[in-house]
């Protein structure tokens, strides 16, 4: 089968790729940042005694790790404002879902990094009177932290594919730009091998940085 | 549970007091009713079989494991875990546990910091010393267990003496009242025993109140005023560290040393 590729046409648009782009990238540095805040309470709380505190989170983080990401953001943006009565923007409804897709993973991530650390450390830094938050923040996450990097950097990776679900909510993420240069120009091909590669180009350096990070830090 | 600070007991009072201590994780009773005191200035050393409690009545005592009754005393501050006492919170059990210095069989150095750092701390994170000044006594610390020259080492980089060295100087510069060892030679090789043993030796000369448990029974006989032999969660002898290790009453106590006498363990670490 003969097909005459032309990528030039794409140049027109630039302006809106370059928006899909910056939406892209936003959306996952915003997500991941809020998501590991949510892990880091989730993954303190699971660990703490207190049953009240820690089954209820446990409880939150298995729907949303036994739920597909799609299903999370369509029920936020139609299910839920039914529920709490206010209408969510569609960047809003992603953002919630996203968040805690990503916190729901990047707990465990950071319960298992935390319970990785030695008891011995824990009781050194007891031994000296050092309380909970001191011993979490000068003894227990510095080291653990070192460890949770590269699991943390493979879910960035998994969270920046997932923005592509956004377009479901007319997002203007990279595929919902893709799809719209698709209905004007009916040249699916060039638009969307472009639309991968951009994700490939952003993507490639980050899972190769993990996996050097993770070489080293297993030595 | 109660803490007292000032008006405490006067300075000839013990300097550690356990009264009826009792702990038991499930269904084994690790500590059946045990009761210690510790003059000022006193070196007590735990011996006894693996599992005989030893290690868990010496973190009872700075309430790294809390007994589930009984009343523990060390200078000044004082823990009541008799019935109807609630359990102490958090800042209570730091503010405890801040006072006594302890040094694990495993050294439990932060790996994350260098030695000084590691020395350090204690004294700036709990102590709120200026980095500066605590500096300054972390220096002079390791150089009093003749570490000086490893300050900005990593502890990777230390051998296991050197490491427990680092580890006394980290206890120490909390300016502890008392200094609790567990097993701190047993993982080490047998020929860096003797130069954590030197330390430690040092800090009784200068009249520093420890409690050792110790595998180490020459060390124990030379350096510790009272032996106390224990079994099965509970005391079986007691006495002056000469009289127990060389003229044991007990028979229990008898076998348990025949073990050390017959294998020549006991000259060995002497030497050390």
């Amino acid at each position: 089968m003969h097909y005459d590729w032309s990528f030039g046409f794409l140049l027109q648009y630039s302006k809106l790729i370059a928006i899909g782009t910056a939406y892209t990238i936003g959306f996952t540095l915003l997500t991941a940042a809020s998501g590991f805040v949510i892990g880091c309470v989730v993954a303190i709380a699971s660990l703490s005694k207190m049953r009240f505190v820690s089954t209820p989170l446990v409880m939150l983080v298995e729907v949303f790790r036994c739920t597909p990401v799609l299903v999370q953001l369509v029920w936020i943006y139609y299910a839920l404002p039914v529920l709490i009565g206010v209408e969510l923007s569609p960047a809003v409804a992603a953002f919630i879902a996203l968040s805690f897709y990503g916190g729901a993973f990047y707990s465990e991530i950071i319960r298992g990094g935390i319970v990785s650390i030695d008891m011995g450390q824990w009781d050194a830094g007891r031994a000296l009177g050092m309380r909970r938050f001191d011993l979490m923040r000068r003894i227990v996450m510095p080291q653990a932290l070192k460890r949770m990097i590269p699991p943390l950097v493979n879910q960035a990776v998994l969270q920046l594919k997932n923005t592509s679900l956004l377009s479901v909510l007319a997002v203007p993420d990279l595929l919902y730009q893709g799809q719209l240069i698709t209905s004007a120009t009916y040249r699916p091909l060039e638009t969307y091998t472009m639309i991968a590669a951009i994700y490939f180009i952003i993507l490639f350096p980050m899972t190769r940085a993990a996996s050097v990070l993770e070489a080293r830090l297993a030595r | 549970m109660s803490s007292q600070e000032g008006n405490g007991p006067v300075s000839d009072a013990p300097m550690i007091e356990l009264a009826h201590v009792k702990k038991s994780f499930g269904a084994v009773n690790v500590l059946k009713d045990i009761s210690l005191r510790v003059p000022r200035g006193g070196v007590v050393a735990l011996i006894g079989p693996s599992g005989s409690g030893k290690s868990t009545l010496l973190r009872c005592l700075n309430l790294l494991t809390i007994p589930e009754s009984g009343y523990i005393r060390v200078g000044q501050s004082a823990m009541d875990f008799t019935n109807g006492h609630k359990l102490p919170a958090d800042k209570e059990l730091a503010a405890f546990r801040a006072r006594t210095g302890m040094v694990f069989q495993n050294f439990n150095l932060f790996p994350h910091m260098s030695a000084i750092q590691n020395v350090m701390e204690g004294p700036v994170t709990v102590l709120k010393v200026a980095p500066e000044a605590a500096r300054v006594t972390a220096l002079a610390l390791l150089d009093k267990v003749g570490l000086k020259d490893k300050a900005d080492v990593a502890p990777d980089k230390l051998s296991g003496g050197q490491k427990q060295r680092v580890a006394i100087a980290r206890a120490l510069a909390m300016k502890p009242q008392v200094m609790l060892f567990d097993e701190a030679t047993s993982a080490l090789d047998p020929e860096l025993v003797g130069e954590v043993l030197a330390v430690v030796r040092q800090l009784a000369a200068e009249g520093m109140t420890m409690v050792l448990v110790t595998h180490e029974m020459a060390f124990a006989r030379e350096v510790a005023d009272t032996v106390v032999f224990m079994r099965d969660g509970v005391v079986v002898e007691e006495g002056p560290a000469r009289q127990v290790i060389d003229a044991p009453r007990q028979p229990s106590t008898r076998t348990f040393l025949s073990h050390f006498h017959n294998s020549g363990l006991t000259s060995a670490a002497v030497n050390g």
